[in-house]
């Protein structure tokens, strides 16, 4: 057999590739010939292998079969096959391979070479990749070496019984008496990590720490360590940039700060190199300005004095004006950790703070507006809005959501005014629309309900807003809320705060209905819209009839959720329209915080909507596992997982049905007294949903629409029909609705949907809104499957399906293989 | 914890190929599109463990040498720790160029392994690693001689030695100009000069 290619020969073949493909099959050709080599023991190659082999494995190819070879290099006699053995165990082997038994045995003939080389590799394999139980059998060798006189060995030996006591703490006591010695070397090396071990011990166990502070006096020996660094001058050895080793000088500030932190003597002992190093480092260099930067930290986390204190902050001001954006990007940094326990100190520099909002630099930015909402007080309220409304107006994108909710936090906290707060929120909505949460529109909805003086001017600046400009879907909905709610005041021009405007009634249903039309409009808006025109009803005098007109085409719109609701409100105008006004009326004002039943209803409601759906426990009931195992058997594969259906619960979820009886109720037993409250428990706080609840909201409220649905069953009288939602945020789950529907003459009672997936998705399936499938196609079961397809595979699904028709139980297997491509591409 | 990624693997976690790969191809996408005007730090994403890590990096000439760190480093320490890093391989390559990183990605992996062990630095002294490299090599080339007696061999050897993750970088670079760009171009002539460079700011 010829002798194998030359690593460097490989390396220029491969660069010669000129397509993926191209270099893929290179390797594979390659990759061949090194495992026929590794089968025939040849020893003169393994390590030229072996290092190929690495150099594939750097590329992305899989090179994990080379695992054995590299024990067997380590196990040689020649250094140059232990080193690539050594860094082939790094780079491939994985903690949970068995090969780490035969490697343990290995590192600890290493451990105790005659060569420091040999033994410096063992050391830092076992430092790199060490797993607990290779930790635990050669503590002993690390504790060994850590106390040699071979400087060499015992910076490794050090960083090793870091990585030791990482592994298993319990082993720290053990390295304990080889620490006494460790900060009089002389030699840098070990003493940077040596206080990088100390630094380890002191963090995870705080006996070591009262031990290294009272019996050790660690204290004062890193105090003279740095003093001698500061006072050196010049060595040549370790100076960079005119200072003497400034990585160990930011270690042990790193360490005191530690030490000090809670504890008053140490920190008193700091104090005055603490000044000395924060009044004496030269800053014209990156060198200088890291030590300054660890001393700030420091003095800000120990009990440090108050004029230490206020020039640390003074750095740190100083920082902000640097000309580095990595000193302006880390006293920021420095500035929010501080801010919370030196509020004032940092308010001073607020103006520097905010002009940092202008940077061009995200990082930056992003930095300055964290620190700019935590300086917002309600003294600054409308100067700091003001430069952040600026901010959320020009920020990129990514900006925006958080920009958006701090404002809204920061007005709700601090505002000065209500008129104040309501503008600001409107802004917001203008320029960020899209961005804010969900909860933005309920709750501003809420803020304007209660300010009772303001309802006028604000109903004017809404229907303002939105003239001609639909685009920002959530200030729409406020507008047509409020315009449905305070049309009167809209229409009547009385306004003092501001020139009031000349509206008719006609123009404000224009609006509406173009609200309706307009194509930016999303289904949740079109609800707010036709629900204000509904309630403009009792609102407005002399135009009742064109809004029965616009209801009542809304009846056979395609939207299902606008049509149900047009058909409703239909009703309300032609059978009970003694009741309408009633029904309408205008909302009460509602608190916040208070703890009687509607206002709790009204909170929870305003929040997140499916929530009640999925947390529901799964029924207790026989049927699930024996069922779930039944339909395993019977899609035989082992590919398949199976999803335990949640059956139905005994109360139908969605609201709707519920209210509808209430209000047939109302009917049948004239009690009105009974109708305003609970009817309007649902207006507040899902506006557009007068008559249903829950299951109407958008699992997400960034779907992608427009995805085809399909007919996913159709056979004997049932059809079952698939929705599909995806979320922007997360694309790889898909939301998929079924709907049942039942065109015999018979109702399907004891319904149950059931579905199973191949293993590569994970599949959840909520509740039922109920199980039964009313006849002659009068209504329909809706269930929600979330389908998590993380590969983005064709989604395939099987469904079996049983339910009681015309008195005998009916079973069946379908398989779905017509997902239309959007649904999961 | 300080793992310096496209140079050694992420130290912390064992990654599959893949995960890898886009760890690198995400840095890449991270970085190279950042003005030389920005500051040199980037929050941490998930890929990279979570907002606790953060990528320092810096930009010479073709390459980025990007480490990525987690809150026990400071962040000013380590844009001078990777000045140290280029300097001494400057010193150990006589003026080090792109080329050399690829075709002797085991003497980076080296250099590597003396300032920075299991995610920890370990020496900063340029003079020190530079030693302790240079005995090493001996070490090898003395044995190579005595045991093999093929000079063509130990040559070889001394150059194919252990590649390792340095040469992913290099990788990542190169398939970022896939399939486009031709892979064969000539890129020997664009050389890093340290000293030339404004070094530490």
């Amino acid at each position: 057999m010829p002798a194998p290619i030359r690593l460097r020969e490989l390396i220029r073949t491969i660069r010669t590739a000129r397509t993926q493909a191209e270099e893929r099959e290179m390797i594979q050709k390659e990759c061949a010939a090194i495992r026929s080599s590794f089968r025939e023991e040849d020893n003169t190659y393994r390590c030229r292998n072996v290092a190929k082999l690495l150099y594939m494995h750097m590329l992305g190819y899989p090179a994990h079969f080379g695992q054995l070879e590299c024990l067997k290099l380590i196990a040689s006699q020649k250094f140059t096959d232990k080193r690539i053995g050594y860094l082939g165990a790094m780079l491939l082997l994985d903690e949970r391979q068995d090969v780490h038994l035969l490697m343990t045995n290995c590192i600890k003939n290493d451990l105790n070479h005659s060569t420091q080389y040999v033994q410096g590799l063992a050391l830092c394999t076992l430092g790199c990749m060490g797993s607990s139980e290779m930790c635990r059998d050669l503590a002993g060798e690390v504790e060994k070496l850590l106390k040699t006189s071979n400087s060499y060995l015992r910076k490794k030996a050090a960083l090793c019984a870091v990585h030791v006591i990482r592994k298993v703490p319990e082993l720290m006591e053990m390295f304990l008496p080889a620490t006494k010695n460790l900060l009089n070397e002389k030699n840098h090396g070990v003493l940077h990590t040596s206080v990088v071990l100390l630094t380890e011990m002191c963090e995870r166990s705080p006996d070591m720490l009262a031990h290294f502070r009272k019996n050790e006096k660690l204290v004062p020996q890193l105090v003279r360590i740095l003093k001698n660094l500061i006072m050196s001058g010049y060595s040549p050895e370790h100076d960079v940039s005119g200072i003497s080793d400034p990585f160990l000088q930011v270690r042990i500030l790193r360490l005191l700060r530690i030490l000090g932190r809670n504890d008053d003597d140490s920190s008193e002992a700091m104090n005055d190199i603490l000044a000395q190093v924060a009044t004496n480092t030269e800053t014209s260099k990156n060198v200088g300005n890291a030590i300054l930067y660890e001393t700030v930290l420091t003095i800000m986390d120990i009990k440090s004095e108050s004029g230490l204190r206020v020039l640390a902050i003074n750095i740190l001001g100083r920082f902000l004006l640097n000309n580095d954006k990595n000193i302006r990007y880390v006293a920021l940094t420095s500035l929010l950790k501080t801010v919370q326990t030196d509020h004032n100190a940092v308010q001073r520099h607020r103006s520097t703070i905010v002009d940092c909002l202008k940077d061009l630099d995200v990082s930056i930015k992003r930095r300055a507006m964290e620190l700019s909402f935590a300086l917002v007080n309600g003294n600054n309220i409308r100067g700091m809005m003001k430069e952040l409304l600026y901010f959320l107006d020009s920020c990129e994108p990514e900006f925006k959501a958080d920009c958006a909710s701090g404002i809204f936090l920061a007005a709700e906290k601090y505002a000065p005014s209500k008129r104040w707060h309501i503008d600001t929120i409107m802004r917001v909505l203008t320029t960020a629309g899209s961005y804010v949460r969900d909860d933005a529109v309920p709750n501003l909805i809420q803020l304007i309900t209660n300010s009772v003086e303001m309802h006028a001017y604000t109903v004017q600046r809404l229907y303002k807003a939105i003239l001609g400009d639909y685009s920002q879907q959530p200030l729409v909905q406020v507008a047509a809320w409020c315009i449905g709610e305070y049309g009167d005041l809209l229409v009547s021009g009385q306004c003092e705060e501001e020139e009031p405007i000349q509206v008719t009634e006609d123009e404000v249903l224009d609006i509406l209905e173009s609200v309706l039309i307009s194509n930016m409009s999303t289904s949740v808006t079109r609800g707010y819209a036709l629900t204000a025109i509904m309630k403009l009803s009792t609102r407005f005098t002399c135009t009742v009839n064109r809004i029965k007109k616009v209801v009542s085409i809304y009846g056979s719109s395609i939207d299902v959720e606008l049509q149900q609701r047009a058909v409703e409100y239909n009703a309300l105008f032609k059978k009970y329209d003694h009741m309408r006004s009633a029904l309408l009326e205008r909302m009460p004002v509602m608190e916040k915080v208070t703890t009687n039943g509607p206002t709790e209803i009204v909170q929870t409601n305003g929040e997140t909507e499916p929530a009640p759906l999925e947390t529901k426990p799964p029924p207790s009931g026989p049927q699930p596992t024996s069922q779930a195992n039944d339909l395993l058997d019977l899609l035989g594969g082992n590919d398949i997982t199976p999803v335990i259906p949640t059956a139905p619960t005994s109360k139908p979820a969605s609201a709707g049905g519920e209210l509808l009886d209430l209000l047939g109720d109302i009917n049948l037993t004239g009690a009105p007294a009974a109708a305003p409250a609970p009817a309007s428990v649902p207006q507040i706080s899902q506006p557009p949903f007068l008559l249903d609840g829950l299951s109407s909201q958008p699992l997400f409220n960034d779907i992608a629409t427009g995805i085809p649905s399909i007919t996913a069953y159709s056979k004997n009288g049932l059809k079952i029909e698939f929705t599909f939602e995806r979320s922007n945020t997360n694309p790889s789950v898909t939301v998929i609705t079924i709907q049942a529907s039942n065109s015999t003459e018979l109702d399907m009672t004891d319904f149950v949907f059931q579905a199973a997936v191949p293993k590569t998705f994970q599949l959840q399936l909520l509740s039922p809104s109920s199980s039964i499938v009313p006849a002659f196609n009068t209504g329909t079961i809706t269930q929600v499957i979330k389908v998590l397809n993380p590969q983005k595979q064709q989604l395939r699904m099987r469904i079996k399906l049983t339910y009681n028709h015309k008195g005998s139980a009916m079973q069946d297997l379908a398989e779905v293989n017509n997902f239309p491509p959007q649904s999961w591409q | 914890c300080l793992c310096c990624d496209t140079w050694s693997t992420v130290q912390c976690d064992f990654q599959s190929e893949d995960t890898q790969q886009q760890i690198i191809r995400e840095t890449f996408h991270l970085v190279s599109k950042r003005d030389e005007n920005v500051c040199n730090f980037l929050e941490g994403g998930l890929l990279i463990g979570g907002s606790d890590n953060k990528l320092i990096y810096r930009h010479y000439a073709t390459l980025y040498f990007v480490f990525c760190v987690d809150s026990s480093e400071s962040e000013l320490g380590i844009l001078d720790l990777i000045q140290v890093f280029v300097e001494t391989l400057d010193k150990c390559f006589e003026n080090v160029c792109e080329l050399d990183l690829i075709f002797h990605v085991d003497k980076v992996h080296n250099i590597l392994a003396e300032m920075v062990m299991g995610g920890m630095v370990l020496e900063t002294n340029m003079n020190e690693i530079v030693t302790q490299i240079d005995a090493q090599n001996k070490l090898e080339k003395s044995e190579q001689i005595v045991y093999t007696g093929l000079f063509c061999i130990s040559q070889d050897f001394s150059q194919a030695g252990l590649a390792g993750a340095p040469a992913r970088a290099v990788s990542a670079v190169k398939n970022m100009n896939l399939p486009e760009i031709p892979r064969n171009i000539n890129i020997g002539d664009i050389s890093i000069k340290v000293p030339n460079l404004p070094s530490f700011k």
